[in-house]
């Protein structure tokens, strides 16, 4: 079967036809799940409202395993799946390793994904997305997951050999591009991640059907987080990826240097899984140097390198719009950047939401001590909803509003819509990440049915400000929820009902990078035509600014609880 | 389109930083490191470290002592269940026991005191949160964890356990008196 190229017409971009196919359907099948995720959400929300409390305990704990589930590993990593594909063969034209291949990583995924849904529907398996042993799952739940992690591990090998591929063909000359850089970043971290699924979950699984006696619960906790929090580590590196992806797209944006960004690229692949420990830091049995080494991921290295990407992703912006002439003052290049556009306002919202909320409050929930203050509350949620919703899912959906016209050559409908959603979504998830972690900073426990506490052979009164941090959980959450069904809808409805558009020249010829055209041209990069960016440096001293003052206002509240020693 | 595009000078590595570039860095690092030394200088110098102190332990031998400290130290029994209310000697250990759906029995604490408060779990893990002092541990099945611990105020505390542990879990409600 001889490999066909598609060269689209509206960005030049080149795709090889079996990486397209398997890049919408994996896009596809993520929106599905992001879908049926979001009905739990809807569910899970409406309960936790005080005054609706909509559904009764039993339903609760299924519907909130099941969003879990799906948002956490199945929506993302189908994504995650066509960015891998996208950032090897797309990024650097040439044919995708192995499609074969591809397609069992698909075919084992949607398998795993509906067994492990199917598990959790069946009510058999209400054990939390973390499904802490030995609290026991169907084995359903873990040969799930484990079907749909090894599908992904394919995933992961199919993208490093397309990277293989390239280098051999010689498709392009020097160094990946910096997409592609954060893309084998993400990769890498998906290794580690799977294996430490593996190493926990095949036990668990045999455990389950009785041929492993017991699962020490402490060693679940260690190794479970090694895969539920590096999981979400592939989320970071792929989002920031994005960011750069549609700043160069919207913009022509270039890195202000190659060197700082790989750089920081380099320091996640290094320290940001350490930041498993992250949730072991109120358990018994771990010593304390152990704690702090591995929550400050070695001295917070994976904290600068996530300060750095937050300063020259706009940075890039800045300066590619300060080359178009918006020089007027601090901020014109950001008044004048196009927030009409869903993919660049989607961006720049996760951008700012996940620096700001996710990655401040993740880094004082992730402080050793500050953690006693929050560990198991609903700071928690409101802290990765910040990072894993307003950062990874909106930097995804923002990528999908390109890729509709790009991918699947169809026009989006109701642009108007599509131009306000990013902002329904971005806006609320941000207040709703805020109250959350109001609610949480007030004790309000996650994962919990009844703040009444009904049926407990005694009261607990909540303070006022709890209930009402929470009822705008509610309001906030619904809103979010909607925000989510428009883009769904406006997805889904474009590629059934979009204008069909030229889908471009199918060559069996793979087309070389255009030497000397204006893309080739900008990505020179270096200090030398290096612009300033006072605006970004303002922002970022913002950030600063209200990172050092938020972490020391929680020392304070430390300091005022009981003794302990 | 450069970041997705390779880098057109080869040689991206020797090309220099910006100074602006170079002083977020710096700020960035020099903010990392104080982060850093924060948590060692509030285990030399602040007065909320989680003690690490923890032993593996069977239901068995939990149990015993459990029920010796409870059976020596109870001064009478609150609400329906006739749950225990221990008083707990100034300095002394107390046992408390986190299962489905409760956390037994009721201490009794003095403010200023301090206690090691032994925490078990006899089943699923449970979170150990008190409010509304707002201190939050895991409670992880197997692993006896001793936490020293010294009311700052008087009044009347509850345990809420804050990990999921089961249908009944919003129902597991403790309570602890400092006088």
């Amino acid at each position: 079967m001889a490999t066909t190229y598609r060269n689209c017409p509206r960005t030049g971009l080149q795709f090889d036809t079996e990486a397209e196919k398997l890049m919408r359907w994996n896009a596809v099948v993520g929106v599905v799940f992001l879908l049926i995720g979001g009905i739990m959400a809807l569910f899970v929300i409406l309960t936790r409202w005080p005054s609706v409390k909509l559904l009764p305990a039993d339903q609760f704990y299924l519907v909130l395993t099941a969003h879990g589930v799906d948002m956490l590993l199945v929506w993302i990593i189908f994504f995650e799946m066509a960015v891998l594909y996208f950032a090897s063969s797309t990024l650097l034209r040439c044919r995708l390793a192995t499609p074969k291949w591809a397609w069992v990583q698909f075919w084992l995924m949607i398998v795993g994904a509906v067994m492990g849904n199917y598990a959790v529907l069946s009510g058999e398996s209400s054990v939390m997305f973390t499904s802490y042993a030995p609290m026991q799952a169907s084995p359903f739940f873990y040969l799930g997951l484990i079907l749909f992690a090894v599908g992904a591990l394919i995933g992961c090998f199919v993208f490093l050999g397309t990277l293989v591929v390239a280098k051999a063909e010689k498709t392009y000359e020097g160094s990946i591009p910096l997409v592609t850089f954060g893309a084998l970043t993400a990769c890498i971290i998906a290794i580690f991640t799977i294996a430490s699924g593996a190493v926990i979950l095949i036990p668990t699984l045999l455990w389950s059907v009785g041929i492993i006696k017991e699962i020490d619960p402490l060693m679940y906790r260690v190794v479970w987080w090694g895969m539920g929090h590096s999981s979400q580590q592939i989320n970071v590196s792929a989002h920031v990826a994005i960011w750069y992806a549609i700043a160069a797209i919207a913009f022509g944006a270039k890195p202000l240097s190659e060197k700082v960004s790989r750089f920081a690229y380099f320091l996640y692949i290094l320290f940001l899984q350490l930041a498993c420990a992250h949730h072991l830091l109120s358990d018994p049995g771990l010593g304390s140097e152990w704690k702090v080494l591995n929550t400050s991921y070695f001295m917070y290295f994976a904290v600068m390198a996530s300060m750095i990407h937050g300063f020259t992703v706009p940075g890039a912006i800045e300066a590619a719009q300060r080359k178009r002439g918006y020089n007027n003052g601090l901020f014109e290049w950001l008044r004048k950047a196009p927030w009409g556009n869903p993919a660049f306002s989607g961006m720049f919202i996760s951008l700012v939401s996940f620096g700001f909320l996710g990655g401040i409050s993740g880094v004082v929930l992730g402080t050793e001590q500050l953690n006693m203050l929050m560990h198991n509350t609903f700071y928690v949620p409101g802290h990765f909803h910040a990072t894993v919703v307003s950062g990874t899912t909106l930097a995804f959906m923002a990528l999908t509003y390109f890729l509709v016209p790009v991918l699947f050559k169809r026009e989006l409908i109701l642009p108007k819509m599509c131009a306000l959603q990013p902002y329904v979504f971005g806006i609320s998830m941000g207040v709703l990440s805020l109250v959350m972690m109001g609610a949480g900073t007030l004790g309000v426990s996650r994962r919990h049915w009844d703040m009444a506490f009904s049926g407990a052979p005694f009261q607990y009164e909540w303070p006022g400000a709890a209930y009402l941090m929470m009822g705008l959980t509610g309001i906030f959450g619904v809103i979010a929820v909607v925000g989510g069904a428009m883009f769904c809808l406006l997805i889904v409805g474009s590629l059934l009902f979009g204008k069909k558009l030229d889908e471009g020249k199918v060559t069996t010829e793979r087309t070389p990078f255009p030497p000397n055209t204006v893309a080739a041209n900008v990505s020179s990069t270096g200090s030398a035509e290096h612009v300033a960016v006072p605006g970004t440096m303002v922002l970022a001293m913002l950030l600063l600014v209200s990172f050092v003052l938020y972490y020391f206002v929680n020392w304070k509240y430390l300091s005022e609880v009981w003794g302990l020693s | 389109m450069s970041a997705i595009l390779p880098p057109a000078d080869r040689l991206w590595w020797k090309q220099p930083i910006d100074k602006i570039e170079w002083t977020w860095i710096m700020l960035a690092f020099t903010w990392a490191m104080i982060m850093f030394v924060m948590m060692i200088y509030w285990h030399i110098n602040g007065k909320q470290n989680l003690s690490t102190e923890t032993y593996k332990s069977t239901r068995e031998m939990w149990t015993a002592k459990a029920e010796k400290f409870i059976a020596e130290n109870t001064v009478r029994t609150e609400t329906d269940q006739q749950i225990p209310v221990v008083k707990v000697a100034p300095g002394g250990d107390a046992y408390l026991t986190a299962s489905l759906w409760k956390w037994w029995p009721i201490l009794e604490l003095e403010k200023g005191q301090t206690y090691k408060v032994h925490l078990y779990s006899m089943d699923y893990n449970h979170g150990f949160s008190l409010q509304p002092t707002n201190i939050n541990i895991q409670v992880v099945p197997g692993y006896e964890h001793v936490v020293k611990m010294t009311p700052t105020q008087a009044g009347t505390f509850a345990i809420v356990c804050n990990e999921f542990c089961g249908i009944g879990h919003h129902s597991m409600l403790g309570r602890i008196y400092v006088k």
